[in-house]
């Protein structure tokens, strides 16, 4: 077991479990940003719950932040490797030849994804420890000294979506999401060892995951954004 | 046909080599693309130059000898099939031709168009075989039941013929569908069990430490392949592996 992260298909090992573990939490997070398109109302309920229930606090949130920074930094260890096993280039190459855009430009697709969340933390989640945990204001609501004053969170969700310049970069960053998980969904399953009479079927429904979870996300953008 | 061919040469494993063309005439589509090259070579000494180097052995793709990157693809432009067994047809009269040594940091240029592929016998000394006792009570192998299935699906790994066009086509460099081939081939009969542990163990230790790249999963492998080896055989690989990092 000792020395398991050092060998490549260790380190494919973890790069799998750690995009299994992010695509579920894209599907969770998709599930409450949705519930803003049909009611306020659950969406603040589900919004206060998940920003103040401990164990979501905690516990999901840390193991969330570790495996967007492992996914990301042992992306980059095998990018590095991957680049000195093949020192000279060739002069001509055709690689649409025998692979699809997406499978050989996931480092591309991937800093794309990594530059927005950087601007997501700073958008939203920085804001959002900045209340709860430095101006320790944990009640949720638009006037913390005013308990008829509701919640807060679908205000600000409504008000981020207002600045046109924010929904574009959103709308590129979930295509740019959508090509990396068209190749990275089926992937992760290889990586992991799980190639049987399941992956055909597998692939089909990572087409449908890939394509139509950003597309459900670049919606609630836009729904927002044109229904202010 | 008339054609150019921009061909690397390279004197040997310390020079820096680059491109250079050669204009060939009167080419039959029906040559092979290596006799094609024995024209040039020919050529080439006759007006006193030194003729290209490139490895070949059978010529009818069975030894694995023959690589060639050409136009952009281990083999070139024709699926299922070694350098030896593609033909000028498949090429227009005219055509300017790129033809490359396979490239990868474990394949290193030795001269033109000839690469070191000794890393890929490391690899097998490592682990790519099984032991058999022959003391007097060795049972005959086909004595022993192995499921129809299994026994394809070892076959048909079995079938690599160790060529590198799967390092040469990834992006990474990476040797997962050789090396997963070798495992698979053992892993899937009764007699490879016995050392199934220490051989994938052993088998990607070497690979990882001759410096071939991760594999990504991108497929390009699988399709330039001569011998059609699949990604299932790296899939079983990462089984075997992971499984065999727990026992030992």
């Amino acid at each position: 077991m000792s020395g398991i992260l050092n060998s490549t298909i260790g380190r494919k090992f973890a790069m799998a479990l750690s995009a299994l573990f992010l695509m579920i939490f894209l599907l969770q997070h998709f599930a409450i940003n949705i519930l803003s398109v049909f009611s306020e109302e659950a969406f603040n309920e589900t919004s206060h719950f998940m920003g103040t229930f401990w164990a979501v606090q905690y516990l999901l949130q840390p193991v969330l932040i570790f495996g967007v920074i492992f996914h990301f930094v042992m992306g980059f260890v095998l990018e590095i490797k991957n680049n000195r096993a093949r020192k000279i280039s060739y002069v001509k190459n055709n690689g649409a030849a025998n692979s699809t855009w997406m499978s050989r430009n996931m480092i591309w697709s991937g800093l794309a994804i990594l530059a927005f969340i950087v601007l997501h933390f700073i958008d939203f989640w920085a804001p959002e420890i900045n209340i709860k945990y430095f101006k320790g204001d944990m009640s949720g609501l638009l006037d913390p000294d005013n308990v008829d004053s509701g919640f807060r969170y679908y205000e600000e969700l409504v008000h981020k979506f207002e600045n046109p310049i924010r929904v574009g970069a959103y709308v590129i960053a979930f295509v740019f999401l959508s090509l990396h998980l068209l190749h990275g969904f089926s992937s992760a399953f290889q990586s992991i060892g799980a190639n049987n009479k399941y992956t055909k079927g597998l692939k089909g429904f990572a087409k449908v995951y890939a394509i139509g979870l950003p597309a459900g996300f670049i919606f609630i953008a836009l729904f927002h954004h044109f229904n202010q | 046909m008339n054609l150019t061919l921009k061909i690397w040469r390279q004197k040997n494993a310390n020079d820096k080599g680059g491109m250079v063309d050669y204009p060939v005439t009167d080419i039959s589509p029906d040559m092979s693309f290596l006799e094609m090259l024995d024209v040039l070579n020919e050529q080439l000494v006759y007006k006193g130059e030194e003729p290209v180097a490139f490895d070949h052995d059978c010529r009818e793709g069975i030894c694995g000898m023959c690589s060639l990157y050409i136009n952009g693809e281990a083999h070139g432009p024709d699926r299922g099939i070694t350098t030896c067994q593609l033909h000028m047809r498949m090429f227009k009269d005219g055509d300017t031709i790129v033809i490359e040594p396979f490239r990868a940091t474990a394949f290193p240029v030795i001269k033109d168009l000839v690469v070191d592929r000794s890393s890929f016998d490391r690899i097998q000394h490592a682990g790519g075989f099984i032991s058999v006792n022959t003391s007097g009570n060795t049972i005959d192998a086909n004595a022993i039941p192995v499921n129809k299935h299994d026994a394809d699906e070892a076959f048909e790994a079995a079938t690599c013929i160790g060529c590198g066009a799967c390092v040469a086509s990834c992006k990474n460099s990476s040797a997962m569908l050789f090396v997963g081939a070798k495992v698979s081939q053992f892993a899937l009969l009764p007699q490879g069990q016995v050392e199934a542990t220490d051989r994938v163990l052993n088998m990607v230790k070497q690979m990882d430490e001759e410096g071939f790249g991760n594999c990504t999963n991108t497929g390009a492998c699988e399709v330039e392949c001569p011998k059609g080896i699949s990604l299932e055989n790296i899939a079983r690989m990462n089984r075997e592996y992971l499984a065999a990092s727990l026992k030992g």
